[in-house]
């Protein structure tokens, strides 16, 4: 192995190291909206105020940062087990099918009933679809990446023959199941804030995102708080040395695997009862692997994949805004730009390391 | 809510204002296919771009990149005062319903789907009798008596291309077979030209020599097959005889470009109708591809055949099948 990294102090480590890759990515994206013709400090100020300038921005900001808070959470809960989670999309996709149920059988039945089995649903069939691939891990030694992988396939394929078939709208062009009812569908946060004089605008936000925030706490807690999160962890630094301390990694691996689907499944209240009001396919758009670059940025702190979805909320937001605008910045544009963050952020996150290390270490000497 | 609304109906009438004098402000939402999809969605920017070129008049327009951001991109156009506002495509159905609710006053228009409200224009096409003349041609072209065609996703607008394909060439020569095959369920199905290509080889390996596609992306690996084994395909939407000179028999013109020119033109003219606008052979929203790259292939006695069909057609002397309509198809 090469040199490790020096031990930075939690506050380079944990705020300026992310901040430094951050303004690095938009530094290069500036380049490339130079490039193309546009005036990347325009751009910027179209995105940021987009994302956060007026309330229904600021909606949809935490609309988008809902799902990846969720998706962010599932990929690091199993990345300290030690398992690398790829499959969060295929696990949210699955807990779209167990909300949709829910919805569908107890349709028209008001939303405060039906909520609680729907978020059931979502993490027990998110988590269902995460079990094959952590019990052939765990008994059988299939590498997590492939089988995970493999599996968003699989849910994709299955979604397409129940919409198509079985669940589908009769006769309906898109393959997608019928809307439910207005009493049965989450209510927007818009209609529940508006009698305090709180204006979101028509943002698609629910109350999904307290949720959110909720799984962000179990999630710390479970970790960092219980006999589990201390049995995770040491699995996740070294499963060999679990063993000695009495612990079984198998078990611990399956149980990681599960809460890990169940936290990606919990997307799917979001999008099918708060926001699309059906099952359709694809209604992840790509928040599983979003999730991954989330999880990498937030260093797998739940603070951190807090943070770093909303981020992302605002890339999502004000990148739609810019590209809208601004007739030149193309959709595929935007893509570049997240593309950067996550580039910067994710892949080459230990870039500024060295460096940032050379500058806290005499410090770090004296003391 | 209401009070939401009506701050944003008065939101849209401040923007509005200025717009009147400034004559119109046209928007195009396409869909996730983009607007460079050398079909469907790019027929429309084809529209919009002539419109813009003709009359000096800028437009605006957006490509989604997910489902949640119909209705946003929608309002936005709305709350900028833009109008004739033209989504692309039957997935915006329902956020074009809700948006232009919330904004009554402002134009609206959608392709390929009917959104029954006064302030909106519901464009569809009879694909059917377009389909049933390139039937015609295929039929007499062909010498195996056998036909392919190859759908993109199956749902009940492909198959009412394949309907009146099929009616049309058994009218040309009841014998006729015609192999036929959907390349998917999902929307990935308009963009694999590779399994489009596979479908088409299996046809002309059971003996079909001319295939017509309506798949989209999908249908240039059909075309692309068929002119590498010797047959003859058939495009679709745009004019695609230029893509293999020689090759393609003609293809099965959908004015997607005329359907957005016309909102907006009427718009500017102040001749807009809401409503339901169908677009068939008469109003020539459908109807063959005749150019120089495939002159040599149509004889005398196909050209004959096809303008009398097309004559009988607009007179009403034959009503072409809609499978639509009954989700059957008689032929």
């Amino acid at each position: 192995m090469s040199v490790p990294h020096r031990e930075l102090p939690a506050i380079a480590d944990y705020v300026l190291l992310p901040l430094i890759n951050v303004t690095v990515a938009f530094l290069v994206s500036g380049l490339v909206v130079l490039a193309i013709g546009e005036n990347p400090i325009e751009a910027v100020k179209i995105m940021v105020f987009g994302a956060l300038g007026y309330s229904e921005g600021i909606g949809f900001t935490l609309y988008y940062a809902t799902d990846f808070v969720f998706t962010g959470l599932a990929v690091a809960v199993a990345f300290h087990a030690g398992l690398f989670n790829i499959g969060a999309e295929g696990q949210a996709t699955l807990g779209g099918l167990g909300v949709a149920l829910v919805c569908l059988a107890f349709d028209g039945a008001p939303w405060w009933l039906v909520a609680p089995f729907a978020l059931v649903a979502s993490a027990l069939f998110g988590a269902a679809w995460a079990f094959l691939p952590a019990w052939a891990q765990a008994r059988r030694g299939s590498h997590i990446v492939i089988t995970t992988i493999m599996f968003n396939y699989l849910a994709a394929v299955l979604m397409v023959w129940l919409l198509g078939g079985p669940l589908g709208k009769p006769g309906a062009m898109s393959p997608e199941t019928r809307t439910f009812e207005e009493a049965t569908r989450l209510p927007l946060l818009r209609d529940l804030v508006a009698p305090f004089g709180i204006d979101l605008g028509q943002s698609p936000l629910n109350p999904t995102v307290f949720a959110a925030a909720a799984a962000a706490v179990f999630v710390w807690a479970l970790i960092w708080k219980t006999r589990f999160g201390y049995e995770l962890r040491a699995v996740g630094r070294n499963p060999t040395a679990a063993v000695y301390a009495g612990i079984e990694p198998g078990g611990i691996v399956i149980a990681a695997m599960l809460i890990s689907g169940a936290l990606a499944g919990l997307l799917a209240v979001n999008e099918v009862m708060g926001t699309q009001h059906r099952l359709l396919l694809e209604f992840t758009a790509g928040a599983g692997f979003v999730g991954i670059a989330v999880a990498l940025m937030g260093r797998n702190h739940p603070v951190g994949v807090v943070l770093a979805s909303l981020l992302f909320g605002m890339l999502y937001q004000g990148g739609a805004e810019l590209a809208f605008e601004k007739p030149n910045i193309s959709r595929d544009m935007i893509v570049v730009i997240q593309a950067l963050v996550i580039l910067f952020a994710g892949a080459l996150e230990h870039m500024f390391r060295p460096a940032l290390g050379r500058i806290f270490a005499p410090r770090g000497r004296t003391a | 809510m209401r009070k939401t609304s009506l701050g944003l109906a008065a939101l849209a009438a401040i923007v509005a204002a200025p717009a009147l004098a400034a004559d119109i402000q046209p928007a195009v939402l396409y869909d996730l296919g983009g607007k460079f999809d050398k079909s469907f969605n790019e027929a429309a920017y084809a529209g919009a771009e002539k419109f813009k070129k003709e009359t000096a008049v800028e437009y605006r327009d957006f490509e989604i990149q997910n489902d949640a951001q119909r209705e946003q991109a929608l309002r936005n156009f709305a709350r900028r005062g833009n109008s004739p506002i033209v989504a692309i495509g039957f997935t915006q159905a329902s956020a074009v319903e809700k948006v232009a609710k919330e904004f009554p006053n402002l134009k609206f228009a959608i392709v390929d789907m009917v959104v029954d409200l006064p302030n909106v224009r519901s464009i569809v096409f009879k694909e059917q009798e377009g389909s049933y003349l390139v039937g015609v041609l295929a039929a007499m072209a062909s010498k195996t008596e056998k036909l392919g065609f190859v759908g993109g996703m199956d749902i009940p607008l492909i198959r009412k291309f394949a309907c009146g394909y099929v009616g049309g060439a058994k009218a040309a020569n009841a014998k006729v077979e015609v192999f036929q095959n959907m390349t998917g369920t999902t929307g990935a199905a308009w963009n694999d030209p590779v399994k489009g290509g596979e479908l088409a080889k299996s046809q002309i390996d059971r003996g079909a020599d001319v295939i017509y596609h309506a798949a989209g992306g999908t249908g240039l690996g059909v075309l692309q097959a068929a002119a590498d084994a010797g047959k003859l395909g058939i495009g679709v939407d745009s004019n695609q005889n230029h893509l293999h000179p020689g090759k393609i028999l003609t293809s099965m013109t959908k004015r997607v470009d005329v359907a957005v020119y016309d909102a907006f033109a009427d718009a500017k003219a102040d001749k807009w109708t809401g409503g339901i606008k169908v677009l068939g052979l008469k109003e020539g929203g459908v109807g063959w591809a005749d150019d120089d790259n495939n002159k040599p292939l149509i004889t005398p006695a196909m050209r004959t055949a096809v303008d009398k069909a097309a004559a009988d057609i607009v007179s009403g002397k034959v009503v072409v099948h809609d499978y639509m309509a009954d989700k059957a198809c008689p032929y």
